[in-house]
């Protein structure tokens, strides 16, 4: 978080964007709901809320990435993401000790 | 940096603005002005506060009804809560001093986002408004002021008005946050890294995260207890199958970070206070600076040490306890530098100086029992008594509300360009330190012996300390009125002064009293660290009084 | 920002002037700077995540308290309104990105076109938003209803009555998305927004795709784990 004084203009990247690589990012999307409907109509037991929480993860990297322009941004844009994250993911394992506690234990 | 009186200006009270009176307040966005709205809203809010508070040590007096029944009291406690909490000490010392001094210190010309600035004030007047008016026209709401579920979705009196009126003052906290971290990042005079900021700017700058990141949750779960009211979804009614934990778990992961937004930025204050009067580079800067980050942090995973009787798992109360004592680390790390910083220090013990002192012990014994509440056998015992009420009394009047006192007279010729009575200043310095010690220290005994919290009625040998404790409200009150009604006078009649009376090395200084429109005349040019005192001249200061007899004694010593 | 030059902080150049000297007139810079403005967005974007975050915490806590009746009430929303609108939402981010792409390229016409498309297939999400709630509202299902008080246990209800928040307050944004792309489209008329100064535009889709990526997880978390 040091000395970004750096950072010179709004869009690291010069050139224009395109209009394919979003349709291609777009398709990948599409794809994985089309996998996520299916593979939820297959038991697969304990993992199924994993397996999906996985395929919903790689959309929103897919979405935030990309349509977000996030990886074309700088390291203080990605870094404030990461913390945001970071006290999100922190809340629900410390709320975690005691749920799993209480209701299961 | 030199102290010279320059009226070749106008500055930003003189200014003449499209709109005239008092629009031309209302709709600016000249963050001073602002800063100054905030600065009378607060305060006027902070009154009212006060005089709840002064009722309700007054009922304590005597056993049983002293001046109001039981169901009054009850609307006491919640409206001194309420008003204190969402609106004095939660938006305090960002909202008026992180307003007017962010950008000074930064060498901005204003904050990020001017516009939303103001919005951020329109709501947090509407807000206030609307709680004031429900609280103190509508049914005696009785809740406390942490709305906790069943007894919220239950009650009788009108919780609506004020959750919206929380809501909405939540809104403009986040505002507020968003805002500072923006400025902080984009705003910074050039040349100026983030770890050559000024101390305050980086407590505002933790506190802003906090705000951003924490108040959305409170949102939320606020309109939850509305909709449950009004439309019963289940989600904290225990009767149809809601856990009215989840909402003390949903109210603490903000609420305790929002212990962080009060203190945080008092700390700040402290920081520049102290390098300012000890005439040194605070000990430690990196170290400060980090702390406060870690500060921030930790206070995101300790909120369930407020639920501990609450019938939540052992597992989690064992694991929230430990992760508490780590609070003791950064905050004892700040304790221990401000010493560290004092120490060699040329000591000029001005009104500010003689506050944060006080303040560094009136919140050290805040911050040590809190120790004995996050240990889980001891809070069994003292959870909801009134070794609770103390212990964060002792925090939030001896390390806050004194800082924010003494910011308002730290800042005060920045502010309005005049210097203050320092004399009658240091008085009510010295009655405000006795009067927190008196209202609050029999409150330890009381809570160890069983007093119970919000009580309107006690057993006959809690008595002694009872009344003990009103004499001090009554000092405490003496002393606060004494100090605002000297900054009163003073706006007035206080003699002006130059840029620097104090002989302070931070950019807000730099400037001639009060700022003109755009702060900088010329664009400043920070120093590496924000409290460079290398070739200072006491000399250069002599604006007050007692830096005049320092004066001397340099010159005596000189002589010699 | 291919015209505007912008200083080692960011701040652009193009501002003429200083505040002083005009009659003592009250003359704040706006000054610009689009990277601050991006990041303020980001910002409030984070305060979005953590309101629903307090939701999302909530559905975590009674998911491991009725993991059975969570499972049952699943069965009764209807996936394939669902997978629906997830693919509409998709696609509606698509045809932001798309048009702010073509704005950037100055086909202002494109550029248009695609923020009508978005407009639409928002507008299609809520349609059948309506027309889902209305079925299970038409069944008794609805907070408060005496068919969740009486007959259901404890789980379902509360399942419930998270879908609706969250759905509901999904739709809201939705909504909310909608008006902000009104207001967009009339800028882009008028010139405000255009291909130098397109960073409306783009907090827009920022604001756009948040919405999708909250539907990203609504979506399993609601209709699929049964």
């Amino acid at each position: 978080m040091s000395g970004h004084n750096e950072h010179t203009s709004v869009d690291t990247h010069e050139h224009l964007p395109s209009y394919g690589k979003n349709v291609m990012i777009w398709l990948v999307l599409v794809a994985l709901t089309a996998l996520t409907v299916t593979v939820a109509s297959v038991d697969l037991g304990n993992y199924t809320f994993f397996v999906a929480m996985l395929i919903a993860s790689i959309k929103a990297m897919l979405v935030i990435n990309i349509f977000m322009h996030i990886k074309y941004d700088d390291i203080l844009m990605k870094s404030i993401l990461l913390a945001c994250g970071l006290v999100f993911t922190v809340i629900f394992i410390m709320y975690s000790f005691d749920l799993f506690n209480r209701y299961t234990g | 940096m030199n102290n010279t009186t320059n009226t070749n200006y106008t500055n930003f009270y003189q200014v003449k603005t499209k709109h005239k009176g008092l629009l031309a307040w209302l709709l600016t966005t000249d963050h001073k002005r602002i800063g100054i709205m905030y600065l009378i809203s607060i305060l006027s809010f902070f009154l009212v506060g006060l005089t709840f508070a002064f009722l309700m040590r007054l009922e304590m007096l005597t056993p049983g009804p002293t001046i109001v029944d039981a169901q009054t009291y009850n609307s006491f406690f919640t409206l001194h809560g309420m008003i204190m909490v969402f609106l004095f000490i939660i938006p305090g010392i960002p909202a008026v001093f992180g307003n007017f001094f962010l950008p000074l210190q930064i060498g901005a010309e204003d904050v990020a986002f001017p516009r939303l600035n103001l919005f951020s004030y329109h709501l947090y007047l509407t807000g206030a408004f609307l709680a004031l008016y429900s609280l103190i026209f509508q049914t005696h709401i009785d809740t406390g002021w942490t709305f906790y579920v069943p007894y919220s979705l239950r009650t009788g009196t009108d919780v609506t008005l004020p959750l919206m009126a929380a809501f909405i003052l939540g809104f403009s906290s986040i505002l507020t946050g968003l805002n500072f971290v923006t400025t902080c990042h984009r705003m910074r005079v050039k040349g100026m890294k983030m770890f050559e900021m000024p101390l305050f700017t980086w407590a505002l700058y933790s506190t802003a995260w906090i705000q951003v990141v924490a108040t959305p949750i409170i949102g939320i779960t606020i309109v939850l207890v509305l909709l449950e009211r009004s439309f019963g979804f289940g989600i904290f009614d225990p009767t149809i199958g809601g856990d009215p934990v989840l909402y003390q778990h949903l109210f603490w992961i903000y609420s305790h970070p929002a212990v962080y937004i009060m203190a945080i930025p008092a700390f700040g204050v402290i920081s520049d206070i102290i390098a300012t009067f000890s005439r040194k580079s605070v000990f430690g800067y990196k170290v400060m600076a980090y702390s406060t980050i870690a500060i921030a942090f930790i206070g995101y995973v300790v909120w369930a040490h407020h639920m501990f009787t609450s019938g939540m798992s052992d597992t989690a109360r064992t694991v929230f306890s430990f992760l508490t004592f780590f609070v003791a680390i950064p905050t004892g790390v700040k304790v221990f530098n401000w010493v560290a910083t004092l120490w060699r220090g040329t000591i000029v013990l001005s009104s500010p100086m003689l506050m944060a002192l006080s303040a560094i012990f009136l919140f050290s014994i805040g911050g040590l029992t809190g120790l004995h509440l996050g240990s889980i056998s001891t809070d069994i015992h003292l959870h909801d008594t009134y070794f609770v009420i103390a212990h964060f009394h002792y925090v939030i009047i001896g390390g806050i509300l004194s800082m924010f006192i003494a910011a308002m007279h730290f800042w005060f010729p920045k502010m309005f360009g005049k210097m203050h009575n320092e004399k009658v200043a240091k008085i009510g310095v010295v009655l405000y330190f006795i009067g927190a010690n008196v209202l609050y220290f029999p409150m330890f005994i009381m809570g160890y012996m069983g007093m119970p919290r919000r009580y309107f009625d006690y057993l006959p040998e809690f008595q002694i300390y009872h009344v003990i404790s009103t004499v001090g409200s009554w000092i405490l009150i003496a002393s606060i009125l004494l100090m605002f009604t000297n900054l009163l006078i003073a706006i007035f009649k206080g003699k002006p002064v130059g840029s620097n009376p104090w002989g302070a090395k931070t950019l807000e200084w730099t400037m001639p009293s009060p700022p003109p429109l755009l702060n900088f005349i010329e664009t400043p040019v920070p120093s590496h660290d924000p409290y460079d005192y290398h070739g200072h001249d006491e000399r250069n200061f002599e604006d007050v009084k007692y830096i005049e007899n320092k004066e001397n004694d340099i010159i005596n010593q000189e002589n010699s | 920002m291919s015209t505007t030059s912008v200083d080692a902080h960011g701040h652009s150049n193009n501002h003429a002037g200083h505040g002083y000297g005009d009659n003592n007139q009250l003359y704040v810079h706006f000054h610009r700077d689009d990277y601050g403005s991006k990041f303020g967005m980001w910002l409030f974007l984070f305060t979005e995540v953590l309101l629903f975050g307090g939701l999302f915490v909530l559905y975590y806590g009674y998911r491991i308290a009725y993991p059975h009746d969570y499972h049952n009430a699943a069965m009764e929303l209807n996936i394939v309104m669902g997978a629906v609108n997830t693919l509409v939402l998709l696609t509606s981010s698509l045809t932001m990105v798309l048009s702010i792409v073509a704005l950037r390229r100055k086909s202002i016409k494109t550029s248009l076109f695609y923020l009508i498309v978005t407009f639409g297939f928002g507008a299609t999400f809520c349609v059948n938003k309506y027309f889902e709630w209305s079925a299970k509202i038409h069944h008794g299902i609805f907070p408060g209803s005496m068919e969740l008080r009486e007959t259901r246990p404890a789980g379902e209800v509360v399942f419930f009555g998270l879908y609706y928040l969250m759905t509901g307050l999904h739709t809201f944004h939705v909504i909310v998305g909608m008006v902000v792309m009104v207001f967009c489209f009339i800028f882009i008329r008028t010139g405000t927004i255009n291909s130098d100064k397109y960073i409306v535009l783009e907090n827009a889709g920022l604001y756009w795709h948040l919405v999708d990526l909250i539907w990203i997880f609504l979506f399993p978390l609601f209709y699929l784990l049964h």
